[in-house]
């Protein structure tokens, strides 16, 4: 370390310290005005490393996409907050009066609360539920099937390919798919129109006791339109969900030590003890990753719902909500942001819990 | 023809002053009281191109929502000629989803709109006037248009400042479709009262039929399922009021609305919520429905083919049995031209403009449209009836007998309470569940009419 510091504190011109005008005599000293543990920040004594030009370059990097992010994020949450207070509607003059808005004080957050807008309380539920699918449902099973494919299986890239490919489909185009699945007559959805070939259009089958009426009992269901829509547009976002995972998790198995699996092997576990016992917990920090993309998955859900019917009833979530009053016929942009505003802070509780949880980790290293 | 007399001079000024419908809050309502003036249109001036324009030069841009296939090329048509008469103006029309320019109106009129644009008479288009979106067009209508329109159609295109916006363009009405060689076969007749009509559809659902075709999920189909039941139960001037505001939803008189309703969805297609209107009036067209309150209608039937359009036919709702059912009120709303005050070139273009819009304005012109997607009829009274498909002279014969005509509930209503997170929503929740507390889903949507202070 002294050498290191000594070699560094050596006035440096700005011109030489380029990649340019590098020291050929002294490669180390170069390579340490560099170090990867960023060095400048772990004593005050060692600002001076910065020459001038680094702290230009360090400005100009730092500083372009921080004004971006305070503009483009903080600045439109700023506003978007104060929005809330008002029952702007998008139009007209915005400093009051008029057309403008009037400041409403916290009645949009108690219309929402209330029950007044009985839309919002709807979306809650479809959120929570939507999470709740994709966290116990769609992630065990990526998770199975990465452990699945981790093993030496015969067309191990067939399968990778067919579980990853809904990854490379965006949602709009997903939406289409499974709405095509979804139509409710025989002829135009893929599901009814299987029902109707193999089912309660066969005499056999649909006299048979049980079977036979369930079959005309499921071609009556409105798979997108009825009052459990969300149930199959969740299990068609799963799909794609499912792949997302596998692939995550496959890449954290392939990185896991193969040696830590042998000692289980020799302490005589079986598959499901190693994989419970062993696995998921050194794989740790991808769960935590997986736990955190599912819950973001699952609050930013919306081209899927939006692609299928706007976000009308019975399909509300709150990203629809907020679109759906933010730019439809009628902008309720002041409303539309108090919703807003409520999906920000319900963001922030996953987005803390996971700094907080990736602080402490790093900590106790 | 007296009781057509009788409103034309009410809305003309004679008894009821704009202002005192103004006060009432109800500027909406008077709109919708629209005289099909094509009834007694026979004046047959077979109106020559004779813009008198040809001077004009310059581009000029045309937003249409007119995005199915068959209105789209029926507009390009029409189009086609005006550039033919006026070879130095560039007109580029941009047409956009009929769903997706209705949802984003606000922001499209708010940024750079096209010169010229579709949009719908009535409440809808006053909400947009009033935040200043639109430029009147009283000189248009100072012209040789103003002659072509009676006074309920001048109405619904007059703002809140009682300055004209819009140039009416097509009109159509909202009544049941059925395909008669199935009827024929099964040996069906045209129900008159809603008695019949269910014993119909009933018999309907023996046969293997679905009686009564719906696809609500652009979410508004089924307000015209509602208004109908609404203006045979409770009269005209009930609807009105309740889209106005004047009458509560949680009147027991709604609650009946319903009620009937209710008693009807038996006989409605299933998986309603999640069938796109299309794919219902296909399967009446391929003889599975039995029936469909829908005008559009006669665009799948276009689509599917000559002999398809041939094998048409529709009725008038039937009759509740109310003192109402004279009034034989109907759906019929406007669809119309408009030019918008934001437009980049706005001024440039101003004149070729209004040029279009006087064009758009003449029957002839609307004939060019009305021949192409005969699903709707010329609102103009020069337009030459005798070129319409028997289906149109049809529409013309029942918008002519209505005595009082509403525009349809997201034309006659505030936007924000008819939209996807409102009426539909509330109309969606009710067909997929009808057995709830209708006096609980009543008391939903005055709390929410109410929570949008209008």
């Amino acid at each position: 370390m002294p050498d290191r510091a000594a070699s560094a504190s050596a006035p440096v011109e700005p011109g030489l310290s380029g990649p340019a005008g590098a020291d050929v005599n002294s490669p180390p000293g170069r390579f340490d005005r560099f170090p990867l543990n960023l060095l400048p920040f772990v004593g005050r004594q060692r600002w001076h490393l910065l020459t001038r030009r680094d702290k230009m370059i360090l400005a100009v990097m730092v500083g372009i996409p921080l004004v971006f992010d305070l503009a483009l994020i903080w600045g439109s949450l700023v506003v978007d907050f104060l929005w809330s207070f008002t029952d702007w509607q998008g139009t007209g003059d915005m400093t009051g009066g008029g057309m403008g808005h009037r400041i409403v004080g916290l009645l949009n957050y108690q219309q929402l609360l209330d029950g007044t807008y009985p839309f919002f309380w709807t979306a809650v539920v479809h959120n929570l539920f939507w999470l709740a699918f994709l966290m116990f449902v769609a992630t065990p099973i990526g998770i199975f099937l990465a452990v699945i494919l981790d093993g030496q299986i015969k067309g191990m890239a067939f399968y990778r390919t067919v579980f990853y490919l809904p990854v490379v489909l965006s949602l709009a185009l997903i939406g289409i798919i499974w709405q095509l699945q979804y139509a409710p007559d025989w002829n135009r959805g893929f599901i009814d129109g299987t029902l109707h070939a193999f089912g309660y259009n066969v005499p056999v089958i649909k006299d048979l006791p049980l079977i036979g009426q369930w079959f005309r009992d499921v071609s009556k269901t409105d798979w997108v339109g009825g009052p459990l829509a969300i149930v199959p547009t969740v299990v068609a976002a799963s799909w794609r969900h499912v792949g997302y995972i596998c692939i995550l998790y496959l890449a954290g198995l392939k990185s896991f030590d193969p040696v830590l699996r042998e000692a289980a092997a020799i302490d005589g576990a079986n598959a499901r003890q190693t994989f419970f016992r062993v696995v998921f917990p050194v794989m740790r920090p991808i769960n935590i990753i997986i736990v955190v993309i599912t819950t973001i998955e699952a609050l930013r859900a919306f081209d899927l719902v939006y692609i299928i019917n706007y976000g009308r009833s019975p399909m509300e979530l709150l990203s629809t909500l907020i679109t759906n009053l933010s730019i439809s016929e009628s902008t309720r942009i002041g409303f539309g942001s108090a919703v807003a505003v409520i999906l920000t802070v319900v963001s922030l509780v996953p987005i803390i819990g996971f700094l907080i949880v990736t602080l402490r980790g790093e900590e106790q290293q | 023809m007296d009781d057509q007399d009788k409103r034309a001079g009410l809305l003309s000024g004679g008894q009821v002053t704009r202002r005192e419908v103004l006060k009432k809050g109800l500027i909406g309502a008077a709109g919708l009281t629209v005289l099909p003036a094509v009834m007694s249109a026979c004046s047959s001036s077979s109106a020559t191109p004779s813009a008198g324009s040809g001077g004009l030069s310059g581009k000029l841009t045309v937003g249409s929502n007119l995005s199915d296939a068959i209105p789209k090329t029926a507009l390009a048509g029409a189009i086609a000629t005006f550039s033919a008469l006026n070879p130095n103006v560039k007109v580029t029309v941009n047409t956009v989803d009929h769903t997706t320019f209705q949802n984003q109106i606000s922001n499209y009129l708010g940024a750079t709109p096209e010169d010229v644009i579709t949009w719908f008479s009535g409440y809808r288009m006053r909400a947009f006037v009033d935040q200043g979106f639109f430029t009147p067009i009283d000189d248009v209508w100072a012209g040789p248009t103003g002659a072509l329109y009676t006074a309920g159609f001048k109405t619904a295109c007059t703002g809140n400042d009682g300055k004209m916006y819009m140039i009416p363009w097509d009109t159509y009405a909202w009544t049941v479709y059925y395909v008669p060689s199935l009827w024929q076969s099964k040996g069906y007749t045209v129900p008159t009262t809603l008695a019949d009509f269910k014993t119909l559809a009933a018999k309907m659902q023996t046969d293997s039929l679905v009686p009564i075709g719906l696809g609500d999920k652009d979410g508004w189909p089924a307000m015209g399922h509602f208004d109908i039941i609404n203006l045979r139960e409770n009269g005209y001037q009930f609807h009105v009021d309740l889209m106005g505001g004047k009458q509560k939803w949680t009147d027991p008189k709604v609650v009946d609305v319903f009620t009937v309703w209710k008693g009807l969805l038996p006989y409605y297609q299933s998986g309603a919520a999640g069938r796109l209107w299309q794919d219902a009036a296909a399967g009446l067209i391929a003889k599975t429905t039995g029936m469909m309150l829908q005008p559009q209608v006669v665009e799948t039937a276009t689509a599917a083919g000559a002999a398809a359009l041939a094998d048409l036919d529709f009725f008038p709702w039937p009759n509740h049995g109310t003192q109402w059912d004279a009034e034989a009120a109907l759906d019929a709303p406007i669809d119309g031209w408009m030019l918008t005050a934001k437009s980049p070139n706005a001024s440039a273009d101003q004149a070729a403009a209004k040029a279009l819009l006087a064009f758009f304005g003449k029957g002839s012109t609307q004939m060019l449209y009305a021949e192409g997607d005969p699903e709707g009829i010329c609102p103009a009274n020069d337009a030459d009836t005798s070129l319409y498909t028997p289906l149109q002279k049809k529409q013309l014969q029942v918008i002519g007998a209505a005595k009082k005509i509403t525009q349809f509930m997201d034309r006659d209503t505030n936007p924000g309470f008819s939209g996807p997170q409102g009426m539909q929503g509330f109309l969606l929740d009710f067909l997929s569940n009808p057995d709830q507390d209708l006096n609980a889903l009543m008391t939903k949507i005055q709390k929410f009419w109410d929570s949008l202070g209008s």
